[in-house]
């Protein structure tokens, strides 16, 4: 079976879609550059991501899939799943085949799983709207640090820009080493160079500033006031609060 | 702001608001269109959880626990002895402003206990929405407690820069709130009640008609109910809640366990646990209510008078009626499909979309995200064996206790269903 590679961008999957359908080499296995292992028995073809073919292959799939669908399939390819971006290959594929109404088919596995897969990344979306927490520099930006599960930076960027119009900020993703900046008028994708050993990844020491502390500390205060601790229930607060976002959370930091 | 008196006052001020169980930010909906701060969505956020596991959604807190009542079930009540604090307008607007810039909240729940008289009070929570809203340009959710006995004019005016107000029942039944705070009936909460729903309705029939309608109270109202304190049954709390939902339009009716805080003769005493399990089934009664298309009397009634604390309300309900079943999920309607046990919204709803596709068969239904487990007394598949077993209630009752025994760790870990 040919592996067939592509450059891990989204426009660069599209692509392959085109050339399967273009080179029609039967049944493929899919990869993107980062996950590609050569495979001793297998022949690989490597895609040339080439925007026109991108452009063809997302028109054809928004025309036949509702718009929840197509994020939906956008979502899935954020997940960075090997498993995933064979699923949505098969979708793809299943959905050009004609099929009215292809994707509320849930029998099928990759419908099933595209589906399952976009909430996955919704809720991490959704997670990282609820749990990023800013701590302003002393140059009055406020940023905030994050790691998530998948690659869902791109889907949290209207959300702030909505919320801190009136602020400037950057959201930063350690694990892709990307982020976003918004400056008051427009976003921008940046990528910084920290050096090892930088102290962003310890949140309280970027902030001299007297009233990010201060802040800092009063919600502490506001956490551990609102708290019944006749109620306490750990279990239930580690499932809703799990521990992997402790890290970058104010009131989970213990020094005070 | 001194950063050791607003601690202080924060302490205070939020641990005497934190009984108000609701943490809802959902169904506001301003948009950010003056470049200002904040936009809230439908759907609200936590933005944490506490260790007793209940969201962090707003910055919850009183104005001040100053009061002239002398409610026996509140910590804030005049004839206790603990410290009283109060903030300033001031205080209240920066830490709003300053907790939302850094994400730590959706917005801000302000109540208060009353002080001088009901308008005065009204009057200082006025005073505070205003200023966020007009001069911090804040559009972050606010919600609200209308203070009953303030004057209409006040009422109206909170209410168009409010997202949310509420006012809480307390106790489920007039006579049950008469025996721990004599001076409050059901009616001071009625009239405000009905006052704000019909200016909701008017405002909301006028923006059909003019677009640019100001908005008013656009996330509704709700209310509060404690449970425990007194010795309403089930029954009677969900009368209740029911009543109230069809007759103002509520949001959401809160179920909120009693805490003991004092000793009391007319209350549960100290160190008596709250009522956790029981307060879980009534929220999911409450939610059979207003997303599954169950009436009150199909869950509760003379017979069954309260919830069984072992099985949630839904499972209760199919095993006192096991002549609706099997279902038969590949023709079965959408609302009879909602009625199995183990099977949500979500997932009715793709059997409903993937059925038409071809007979659904088990190891389908069983991938659609169901608890099949729960779900298969109830249900038939395309290959389900055409005679399928009888089995008693009681025998599923003790089948799906003893299979989700293991599963679930501790009674206090409760999900919906
Ligand atoms: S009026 Fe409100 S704050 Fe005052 S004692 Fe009664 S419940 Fe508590």
């Amino acid at each position: 079976m040919e592996i067939y590679v592509f450059d891990d961008t989204f426009e660069g999957f599209l692509t392959l879609i085109f050339d399967w359908y273009n080179r029609k080499p039967g049944s493929i296995t899919v990869s993107s550059t980062k996950q590609y292992h050569p495979q001793a028995f297998s022949q690989t073809y490597f895609v040339v991501t080439d925007s026109e073919k991108a452009t063809r292959v997302a028109t054809g799939l928004r025309k036949r899939l509702s718009k929840e669908a197509w994020r939906a399939l956008y979502c899935t390819f954020l997940s960075e799943r090997p498993e995933g971006y064979e699923h949505l290959f098969g979708f793809a594929v299943y959905v050009f085949s004609g099929i009215v109404q292809a994707e509320s088919n849930y029998g099928n596995e990759h419908v099933l799983f595209v589906h399952q897969m976009a909430r996955k990344v919704e809720r991490e979306k959704h997670h990282m709207e609820a749990f990023i927490r800013f701590q302003q520099t002393q140059d009055g930006m406020y940023y905030a640090p994050i790691e998530p599960k998948y690659n869902v930076l791109p889907l949290l960027a209207g959300h702030f820009r909505d919320r801190y119009a009136d602020q400037a900020w950057v959201i930063y993703d350690h694990v892709r080493r990307y982020g976003l900046y918004y400056d008051l008028h427009s976003l921008q994708l940046i990528t910084l160079d920290f050096q090892q050993g930088t102290n962003l990844e310890t949140p309280a020491r970027i902030s001299e500033d007297y009233h990010e502390e201060m802040y800092q500390l009063l919600w502490k205060d506001y956490f551990r006031s609102t708290n019944i601790p006749a109620r306490r229930n750990l279990k239930l607060h580690v499932r809703n609060l799990p521990r992997r976002f402790w890290k970058y959370l104010t009131e989970k930091q213990v020094f005070d | 702001m001194n950063f050791n008196r607003a601690s202080e006052k924060l302490q205070i001020l939020a641990d005497a608001a934190k009984y108000d169980v609701s943490c809802a930010s959902s169904g506001g909906n301003r948009k950010n269109t003056n470049k200002g701060l904040g936009d809230s969505k439908a759907n609200g956020i936590c933005h944490s959880f506490t260790e007793d596991g209940r969201c962090v959604s707003l910055l919850k807190i009183l104005l001040t626990n100053h009061c002239i009542y002398d409610c026996a079930f509140c910590v804030s009540r005049k004839s206790n002895d603990i410290q009283r604090a109060a903030f300033t307008v001031e205080e209240v607007v920066e830490l709003t402003i300053n907790f939302y810039r850094r994400n730590y909240i959706e917005g801000l729940f302000l109540s208060s206990g009353i002080f001088k008289n009901a308008d005065y009070t009204m009057e200082r929570l006025l005073r505070i929405v205003k200023k966020l809203r007009l001069e911090e340009r804040f559009n972050g959710y606010i919600h609200l407690k209308t203070i009953p006995g303030a004057s209409e004019e006040l009422i109206q005016e909170a209410g168009l820069y409010a997202d949310r107000m509420s006012i809480n029942l307390e106790m489920p039944t007039e006579a049950g709130l008469k025996t721990v705070a004599p001076e409050k009936s059901h009616e001071d909460v009625k009239k405000p009640l009905h006052f704000v729903n019909q200016h909701i309705q008017a405002y909301n029939s006028d923006r059909k008609l003019v677009l640019s309608t100001p908005k008013f109270v656009p996330a509704g109202q709700s209310t509060q109910m404690v449970v425990g304190a007194t010795p309403e049954s089930d029954l009677e709390i969900m009368a209740t809640a029911d009543q109230f939902y069809k007759a103002y339009n509520l949001k959401r009716v809160y179920y909120s366990g009693y805490v003991p805080i004092r000793q009391d003769s007319l209350l549960p005493s100290i160190g008596t646990p709250p009522p956790m399990v029981r307060e879980n089934r009534l929220y999911q009664t409450d939610w059979l209510m207003r997303f599954y298309g169950f009436r009150v009397d199909e869950i509760l009634d003379d017979t069954h008078p309260n919830l069984d604390p072992e099985i949630d309300p839904k499972l209760s309900w199919a095993l006192r009626n096991l002549h609706v079943f099997p279902v038969d999920i590949n023709t079965a309607d959408y609302q009879l499909i909602l009625r199995v046990p183990g099977i949500g919204v979500g997932s009715a709803k793709k059997i409903i979309a993937a059925r038409q596709f071809g007979k659904l068969r088990t190891y389908q239904l069983q991938n659609l995200g169901i608890a099949y487990n729960r779900a298969k007394y109830f249900v038939r598949c395309a290959d389900s064996p055409f005679a399928s077993k009888d089995w008693q209630a009681t025998q599923i009752r003790h089948f799906i206790l003893s299979s989700s025994q293991h599963k679930r760790q501790s009674p206090q870990q409760l999900t919906l269903f």
